[in-house]
């Protein structure tokens, strides 16, 4: 497969718009924007088969065609350029060396969805990333791309960076939204969707970097070229999936959609350093389910990980070896969502925080009889009563460490100690 | 009295009238505000929410709500160790420990001659280059004990 969103990345130094319209750069944008309808984009979006790279693989066609047509004034479209989840680094690839993709990208979304002020989140670490986009916001602007009368059409069409401050629930949409408009990152209800009544209290598309980067592509080759790549018909394209942990060259890889968990491990990241067993995979970002080594032959797609229990998510792989302990790694992650959660929702909130006491006694070699059961029910009344995927995000994972290594819980449980770093 | 900088003042009213709204402008302005006094106090809170427009009770909310405002003084250098699990994986327990050890601080505390402050946080968003290491705006990836312990001696003698 061709690359597309990490094409050239490497030597052309694609941040200058010069050398990124030397190969072939807003010839997309100029085409939609020139000469497509609004109907006509949205409709080859939809053929493309375009899911969201954020983690829930909604249908981006789809999200865009429901912004009401009628609506009288501003929509917005606002990119997700939060990368919080723990084990995702995809993004920034595009952001710091790709970033004009990008740009060209929201520049169609903006025209498709009625936009003409368009924001970039992102997070606030990032501040080469963000002075990387500012810089190349001035250039699409010289150019003509981005302004009053973009490619000598009547259309206007603006981007601003928005940079967040620490927080993890702001790459929720609603969280996102809120903290656009100088709010905490509290996330809404829903009904009504953000599509209705979203940043400005007004209709709002909220989508990832990669998925808008995938964009430009589609209306080059066509939606039908795109939707020939990866697992047709329902998970298409390229997926930048970033690999971590312990493996030999952790990076990211674009690869077709659905390429394997084990060829992404073995092949491509080098295999586990030092030679050691996998003990255990995150498949997608810290929130999805973790997998054993029997299950690595799963394809890497949004409806294969599904059906074996875990989440493509951001399809951020964290490989741990052999000398893991998965009561410790739990516990990393349960005090990180015992620090994130926002606070709105009693299950999320306590929650969080009571399975993270429990994971450090279990570790500390204090674990008490019916810790386990205990750990269990926590997270089940966690799941499903909170107002975003944060509180779910945290009891997924720790149903995923309980299922596939409850051995190990219990051995910590019962011999008093941790079995791996107190020998 | 605080008072912003003319280029910071020139910042906040470009702001102004890029967003629909004068609440949108608090975050960044914070960002603004961070830049020009180095921490966010009670004061700069109050004086944020003048320049603003908003009740200096917002501000409070949103600035303790992120954790990047620091609400306390930091020092020259804010040195934050990335502790979430790819790093952690990579061996980040054992860079605080060198960083505790070399700095002669615990996390969350600063220097005294006011050059370092030491902090662990949550995932950086470089996961496969870990451990990693933020100090002010640049991160330092794939750190070793060695390579950290060489980064703090150079900043040392800048």
């Amino acid at each position: 497969m061709e690359q597309i969103l990490l094409k050239n990345v490497e030597g052309a130094k694609l941040a200058d718009i010069n050398n990124y319209t030397a190969v072939g750069g807003y010839e997309s944008a100029k085409k939609a924007i020139t000469s497509m309808t609004i109907a006509q984009i949205i409709d080859e979006v939809k053929k493309s088969g375009l899911r969201g790279r954020g983690g829930a693989g909604f249908p981006a066609g789809m999200k865009w065609d429901f912004v009401p047509k009628d609506f009288k004034g501003p929509r917005y479209l606002c990119c997700n350029a939060d990368e919080g989840e723990p084990g995702t680094f995809k993004d920034r690839e595009i952001l710091e060396k790709n970033p004009h993709l990008l740009i060209e990208g929201m520049i169609i979304a903006s025209y498709a969805i009625g936009a003409e002020l368009s924001f970039i989140y992102i997070r606030g670490e990032f501040v080469k990333a963000a002075n990387t986009l500012e810089s190349a916001l001035d250039q699409a602007r010289k150019q003509g791309f981005l302004g009053e009368r973009i490619f000598g059409t009547d259309k206007k069409i603006d981007i601003v960076v928005h940079r967040g401050a620490g927080a993890y629930i702001c790459g929720e949409e609603t969280a996102l939204i809120e903290s656009i408009e100088g709010e905490r990152g509290n996330p809404r209800v829903r009904p009504p969707f953000p599509a209705v009544v979203g940043v400005f209290s007004k209709p709002t598309v909220v989508n990832n970097v990669e998925t808008l980067a995938a964009v430009p592509s589609i209306i080059k080759n066509s939606g039908q070229w795109y939707a020939a790549i990866g697992v047709p018909p329902k998970n298409t394209g390229s997926k930048l999936y970033a690999v971590s942990g312990h493996v030999n060259k952790p990076g990211v890889y674009e690869l077709p959609m659905g390429t394997t968990l084990k060829d992404l491990i073995y092949n491509y990241a080098g295999g586990i350093k030092g030679n050691k067993k996998l003990k255990g995979v995150i498949p997608g970002g810290s929130s999805t389910p973790v997998l054993l080594p029997e299950e690595i032959g799963v394809s890497m797609d949004f409806d294969s990980l599904a059906k074996a229990g875990s989440m493509l998510g951001s399809a951020a792989v964290i490989v741990m070896d052999e000398d893991v302990c998965t009561v410790e790694e739990s516990l990393r992650l349960s005090e990180f969502y015992a620090h994130e959660s926002c606070g709105q929702c009693t299950p999320c909130r306590e929650g969080t925080v009571w399975m993270t006491k429990i994971l450090d006694r279990i570790e500390q070699g204090k674990g008490e009889q019916g810790d386990i059961e205990l750990l269990e029910r926590v997270s089940a009344n966690i799941m499903g009563n909170t107002l975003c995927p944060l509180g779910d995000a945290a009891a997924m994972m720790m149903l995923g460490f309980l299922k596939k290594f409850k051995d190990e819980f219990a051995l910590h449980i019962k011999s008093g100690r941790c079995p791996i770093h107190k020998k | 009295m605080i008072q912003f900088s003319q280029s910071a003042k020139d910042k906040v009213e470009a702001l102004k009238r890029t967003y629909p709204t004068k609440d949108a402008c608090l975050l960044p302005v914070l960002h603004i505000a961070q830049k020009e006094f180095g921490y966010i106090s009670p004061e700069v809170m109050e004086y944020v929410a003048g320049v603003i427009g908003v009740s200096p009770a917002r501000v409070y909310g949103v600035a303790t709500f992120y954790t990047m405002y620091n609400k306390k003084p930091v020092g020259k250098y804010h040195v934050q160790v990335c502790t979430n699990i790819s790093c952690h994986l990579e061996g980040s327990a054992k860079i605080v420990d060198t960083l505790k050890s070399v700095l002669g601080i615990e996390e969350g505390q600063t220097t005294k001659d006011n050059m370092f402050t030491l902090a662990t946080v949550e995932c950086l968003g470089a996961c496969g280059f870990g451990p990693v290491v933020q100090i002010n705006d640049d991160y330092y990836e794939q750190c070793t004990e060695q390579k950290v312990k060489e980064i703090i001696e150079g900043l040392r003698k800048k």
